[in-house]
């Protein structure tokens, strides 16, 4: 299609659209040329004006995040860089076991998800015939996309905590965690994979390969990059969440000690059946039933190092995803 | 399911037994073709092509088994919620209509008639309060944004708009509420008066919160309306903002209708950044004003599920409220996948 033949027809699609303007101007033409010229004159003027209200709604946006990262990192920044605030107990008014907690949990939680978000997203893309089961499979991903997280937790709580008697543990907030970071991680590997040109997957079909083969040896090397970028951003949403855990995996950190590796110990850092509390949890608890004196002090310290953590994610995502691409398409 | 035609596909007689061969016998199902399996596998061997099939198979059986976890995980929870949320009605006799629209919630006594004060309508209408409320505020915000970086700074919207809105959407919903409860509830009680606490504030801090939600769905549904249509209407000699009014919008209608349905559901659910500012110490009564204290769904829960002894019918009138919640999200699904299907029929 030439480029004149594009835009008659653009014309053509836009015509019933913008059939007002279509209207107005054919009135004008046939109008003074001076009234023709002043309805020109307020259109651009109102132009200007709209371009100037969305900028203005465009720079409250930007500078509202700014002001709260800002405002966060210096309420609790002090706080943040003290090292025994980092490293001592709650009694002491310190976070260190929820700063372990959270890695670890999170840790868990990716160990879980990503091997069941990997196979369920190569089958959705790979294998799902078109038909009713893959739609309703597609649907059942969105239903868990958009419950709340809170309701996920309650689920976790009536399952994991008291029918598989697990209590308040790590392994209970691990799997309500993963409940609720699949969706994301499926919708983002499915992406990676749905992006791989199809030439790639084609030209390793055509030379034997099978679907399989394919996806290990063809699509995953080269979707890696988008892959690991995906995974570290959700880690950053998992990493704060609260709501999915408060019922899960308890709302107590009992101290840990990093000497003891009796495994069914209580204060043995890698055991999974312990309660632990993390660092969002810690940060609701301490503002809404605390008796600690400096709750708001605590907590403030808490967010700014939670935030902290959640911006070097994303630039760790970003920096890693750009390094591997480098080395994928230089390969 | 279909590991009936899975074998007489695997027979020793099937010759274009190679990769695509497979696909349509063996479907969705996760159970592997066992009955018969060595001798089909001898033969297919024999013609060298069994180790690949075999390859195939796995990778379709593994991968479809997870697939099916997922799926059953969402089904279990959809059951047990519902089946745990039933109990008030089932096993301690409230009538419905008396749960849904009972304006009392009080369940540790009960009425004249002996039923308990189990009335969901002061949470319901407290979660729809502060979810309409903050997307009224988010919209605007959200919708000119959307537009500024798609028709206006498309480099600005690469460069530096989305960057800021990953870093709002990274922001756990914790840290809202604490500086909802730090900024917003002060600010509101010195210009408004009394504890500055309720529907007014968990609304604003809502509002931020699903902020990038809406904005990035809208920019997604602006940005895929066609280029041909900016141009003809450009073309025709509109303005940009006339273009935008009466060309971009209404085409990109169902897109932005998906993400504020979508915000509303985040919104909707969100649990601890509202029980933290919305002040649900107090009891639950009807809402009668935006500067009160009030409860919302998931404040209830939240604040409460953890002392109530099991078995309870205060234990199971919670969990009737989580089922309110699991089916209003549910609702709110079933909306996304009705405007996604009139949009995919007019844009045809």
């Amino acid at each position: 299609m030439t480029r004149s033949d594009k835009a008659a027809t653009n014309a053509a699609d836009a015509a019933p659209r913008a059939g007002a303007q279509t209207g107005a101007t054919r009135a004008a033409s046939a109008m003074d040329a001076d009234t023709a010229a002043s309805m020109a004159r307020r259109a651009r003027r109102s132009d200007h004006v709209a371009t100037g209200v969305l900028a203005v709604l465009v720079g409250v946006v930007c500078l509202l995040t700014v002001a709260m990262v800002v405002y966060i990192l210096a309420s609790g920044g002090t706080k943040m860089l003290d090292w025994s605030f980092l490293t001592s107990n709650p009694s002491d008014g310190g976070i260190g076991p929820e700063i372990f907690n959270s890695f670890y949990l999170l840790f868990l939680t990716l160990l879980i998800s990503l091997p069941l978000s990997l196979g369920a997203a190569i089958f959705l893309t790979q294998y799902a015939p078109s038909g009713p089961v893959t739609t309703c499979i597609k649907t059942i991903i969105e239903v868990l996309s958009s419950l709340p997280s809170i309701v996920v937790g309650l689920f976790g709580f009536l399952v994991f905590v008291i029918k598989f008697g697990w209590q308040f543990s790590i392994i209970a907030g691990a799997c309500a965690l993963t409940m609720f970071n699949l969706p994301i991680m499926v919708r983002v590997i499915q992406q990676a994979l749905e992006a791989v040109p199809r030439g790639q997957r084609d030209a390793g079909l055509a030379m034997g390969l099978t679907r399989w083969e394919t996806t290990i040896h063809v699509l995953i090397p080269s979707a890696i990059p988008a892959i690991v970028t995906g995974v570290i951003l959700s880690a950053g949403r998992v990493f704060g969440e609260a709501a999915a855990l408060i019922y899960t995996a308890g709302q107590s950190a009992p101290a840990i000690d990093f000497t003891n590796f009796d495994i069914t110990s209580a204060s043995c850092p890698w055991n999974v059946f312990r309660p632990a509390e993390t660092l969002a949890v810690h940060i609701w608890k301490l503002n809404s039933e605390s008796v600690v004196t400096d709750a708001a002090a605590i907590s403030a310290g808490t967010a700014a190092f939670l935030v902290a953590c959640i911006l070097v994610f994303n630039i760790l995502a970003r920096i890693i995803g750009r390094a591997l691409e480098k080395k994928v398409t230089a390969a | 399911m279909s590991s009936a035609s899975n074998v007489t596909s695997e027979s020793p007689g099937t010759p274009t037994a190679v990769g695509q061969a497979v696909e349509p016998a063996a479907g969705a199902s996760g159970s592997g073709p066992k009955p018969g399996r060595g001798s089909s596998d001898a033969g297919l061997r024999a013609q060298g092509v069994a180790p690949k099939r075999r390859v195939e198979v796995r990778g379709k059986v593994l991968t479809g088994a997870c697939v099916a976890v997922v799926a059953a995980l969402v089904v279990a929870l959809i059951v047990m919620i519902c089946g745990q949320g039933v109990q008030t009605f089932t096993k301690d006799g409230v009538p419905f209509s008396k749960f849904l629209f009972g304006t009392a919630w009080n369940p540790t006594r009960t009425d004249a008639d002996g039923v308990p004060y189990v009335g969901a309508l002061p949470m319901i209408a407290g979660s729809f309060s502060v979810t309409l409320l903050s997307c009224l505020f988010a919209l605007p915000f959200a919708l000119g944004s959307s537009i500024f970086v798609v028709e206006v700074a498309p480099r600005f919207g690469t460069r530096i708009f989305r960057p800021v809105t990953e870093v709002l959407v990274g922001i756990p919903s914790v840290v809202f509420g604490m500086i909802g409860l730090y900024v917003i509830v002060p600010l509101i009680r010195s210009i408004v008066g009394g504890t500055g606490y309720g529907i007014m504030s968990a609304s604003i801090v809502l509002a931020v919160m699903i902020l990038p939600t809406v904005t990035s769905l809208s920019i997604d549904a602006i940005a895929s309306v066609p280029e041909s249509y900016r141009e003809g209407s450009l073309g025709l000699g509109c303005t940009r903002w006339q273009t935008i009014v009466h060309v971009v919008l209404p085409s990109a209608l169902p897109g932005i209708l998906t993400a504020i349905v979508l915000g509303m559901t985040r919104a909707f659910g969100e649990a601890l950044a509202v029980q933290m500012v919305i002040g649900s110490g107090g009891a639950s009564v009807m809402p009668t004003s935006l500067f009160k204290a009030a409860t919302t769904l998931t404040s209830v829960i939240t604040m409460n599920i953890g002392n109530q002894a099991q078995g309870t019918l205060y234990y199971d009138a919670l969990w009737s409220l989580a089922m309110v919640l699991l089916v209003m999200s549910l609702l709110f699904i079933l909306i996304v996948r009705l405007i996604g299907r009139k949009g995919s029929v007019k844009n045809d």
